[in-house]
């Protein structure tokens, strides 16, 4: 049996939703520390929901899950940030808030933290573009920010929700290489994907979600035209008059 | 021409308070008027004083016209509506403007009931329209001390409160600013407001806040040169607007914020950001 934290994410029974409807329910799986997991599913499958919750912007309505990591070594890109781009900032000065955890709120940038910001933005290939207001960024310029603010971050634990939205394909290969980096350095990531082909390519994990875990382990004994299938399927099932759910964990049968 | 711009100003010991008064909103006010440009939260800055109004009348009616009981009863109104929206706003689905709206509605018309109650001989004209040619000593103290206030808060305020606005969502994710910046932050909108009121007028009061910032951000393209910009010309406004007032013989409030307003229409028909701003600065384009 491993020690609690060789995971970085264990979810136990996990149900959410909102107002009683789960988004996704009962989940039971566990991320072990530094592995890559790619979640899969439909649309409503409830794959934003579970990275919302483990980011702590959503309280479970029935179960747990428990972090392998401090909270404050969690980062979170989500789907649809609120990013104002009509706010005069430039690419540098918002990328640099990613060393936020060693600035802080008062804190000087030092001359070889500036250097650090210059060369993160090298990495993400926007190199000289540090003036350039983020309202002038294209789409995948913007994503690839966002990218070097998250590297910044250095957590243990990153979550991102479709990074890959409307963002073209040469992006897609470079950002997914950053991530294999990640994973190379031992962080654990959990990334919300719909490119089936990137995922097998790129994610040894994946967890197929459909409301409910359709599957959880090495992609390609998950990702089977089965239970792609049958995700499809369930996802589209909201009922306005559900009945009530009396399924525990220990019924529920391994994935 | 130099006799009819600095005499005023030499010759009358008014003119002068006047003159410091305008120059402590200037340095206050309008840097919080910028972030709440920025935060799109322009019109709130409006429902606000509304929101004050009723505290400050409270405190004439118990006390008479002291400028002490009318601050705090004005700080302690503007406090509570904006306490009571944002804990509305982030516990429940309405949004921050409909649960401010809601509240500082309640506000008004509980300050109109209190005022109705003792009838008339108010002379609430002074809270309505300020008084910025007779600031006494208290007054113009008051203000500064806000002032001093108001700068040193920013500066402490200053990084969590750009994320807030134009990244709430990664404020939140990197721990618990996030509250404070909002809070504080309304917090120096209420001291703002009230500081303005001895000056402006309620009615006024957010005039020096919003237009300067407004004007700025159309000349601006960075944070702190729209700051610098629009104290500059909040301060310009003071300056114009009371020998305005003093040649003319006009109000002089409502002077300096339609200053502040023709400034602003000046900036929307001259500045890059503005409606010709396109064709005004229109350069060869680049290679790249």
């Amino acid at each position: 049996m491993n020690a609690p934290d060789a995971f970085a994410l264990t979810c136990d029974n996990l149900t959410l939703g909102y107002d009683r409807h789960p988004a996704v329910h009962h989940l039971a799986c566990a991320f072990p520390r530094g592995a890559m997991v790619a979640v899969v599913g439909p649309n409503g499958a409830g794959k934003s929901t579970l990275l919302k919750a483990i980011a702590g912007e959503l309280d479970p309505i029935e179960g747990r899950y428990r972090l392998g990591v401090p909270r404050e070594r969690i980062a979170y890109l989500p789907q649809r940030g609120e990013l104002d781009l009509g706010f005069p900032v430039s690419v540098f000065d918002m990328v640099a808030m990613g060393l936020w955890r060693q600035i802080g709120a008062f804190g000087r940038l030092r001359p070889a933290q500036a250097e650090q910001v210059r060369a993160t933005l090298a990495r993400v290939g926007l190199s000289g573009q540090e003036q350039r207001p983020i309202g002038t960024l294209s789409g995948g310029q913007l994503q690839r920010a966002r990218f070097a603010r998250l590297m910044l971050q250095d957590a243990d634990l990153l979550l991102l929700d479709e990074p890959f939205n409307a963002i073209d394909s040469r992006t897609i290969e470079d950002l997914s290489a950053i991530m294999q980096d990640w994973h190379a350095e031992g962080r654990s990531i959990v990334a919300v994907l719909h490119d089936l082909e990137l995922v097998r390519r790129v994610f040894p994990h994946c967890l197929l979600l459909a409301r409910e875990q359709l599957g959880f382990g090495p992609t390609a004994d998950v990702l089977t035209p089965e239970r792609l299938a049958r995700a499809r399927t369930l996802a589209e099932s909201f009922d306005e008059h559900a009945p009530v759910c009396h399924r525990h964990a220990d019924e529920e049968h391994a994935a | 021409m130099i006799d009819a711009l600095v005499t005023p100003f030499t010759d009358f010991e008014f003119m002068r308070r006047a003159l410091a008064g305008c120059l402590a909103l200037a340095l206050g006010a309008t840097p919080v008027g910028v972030f709440l440009l920025l935060r799109r939260m322009s019109l709130m800055g409006d429902a606000m004083s509304h929101a004050i109004l009723p505290g400050a009348a409270l405190g004439y009616l118990a006390f008479g016209l002291s400028l002490g009981a009318m601050t705090v009863g004005g700080i302690v109104a503007g406090l509570v509506v904006v306490l009571a929206a944002g804990l509305v706003a982030r516990s429940s689905i309405l949004k921050e403007d409909a649960s401010l709206a809601a509240f500082y509605l309640m506000s008004l018309a509980a300050g109109v009931l209190i005022v109705s109650l003792r009838g008339k001989n108010l002379d609430l004209l002074h809270v309505l329209f300020g008084s910025v040619l007779s600031l006494d000593d208290g007054s113009l103290l008051l203000i500064a001390a806000i002032t001093s206030t108001t700068l040193l808060a920013l500066a402490l305020l200053y990084r969590p409160l750009v994320l807030e606005c134009f990244d709430p969502s990664f404020l939140r994710s990197i721990g618990r600013w996030s509250p404070v910046a909002h809070y504080g932050f309304l917090a120096l909108v209420v001291l703002n407001l009230v500081s303005g009121f001895h000056a402006l007028g309620t009615l006024m009061a957010v005039g020096i806040m919003i237009l300067p910032a407004a004007a700025a951000r159309l000349w601006a393209k960075t944070l702190p040169a729209m700051l610098a910009c629009a104290v500059g010309l909040a301060f310009a406004s003071g300056v114009i607007g009371l020998l305005a007032s003093f040649h003319l013989d006009v109000p002089a409030g409502p002077a300096i914020v339609l200053t502040a307003g023709l400034a602003h229409v000046a900036s929307i028909l001259l500045a890059p950001g503005g409606a010709f701003g396109a064709r005004l600065y229109r350069r060869r384009h680049l290679e790249a």
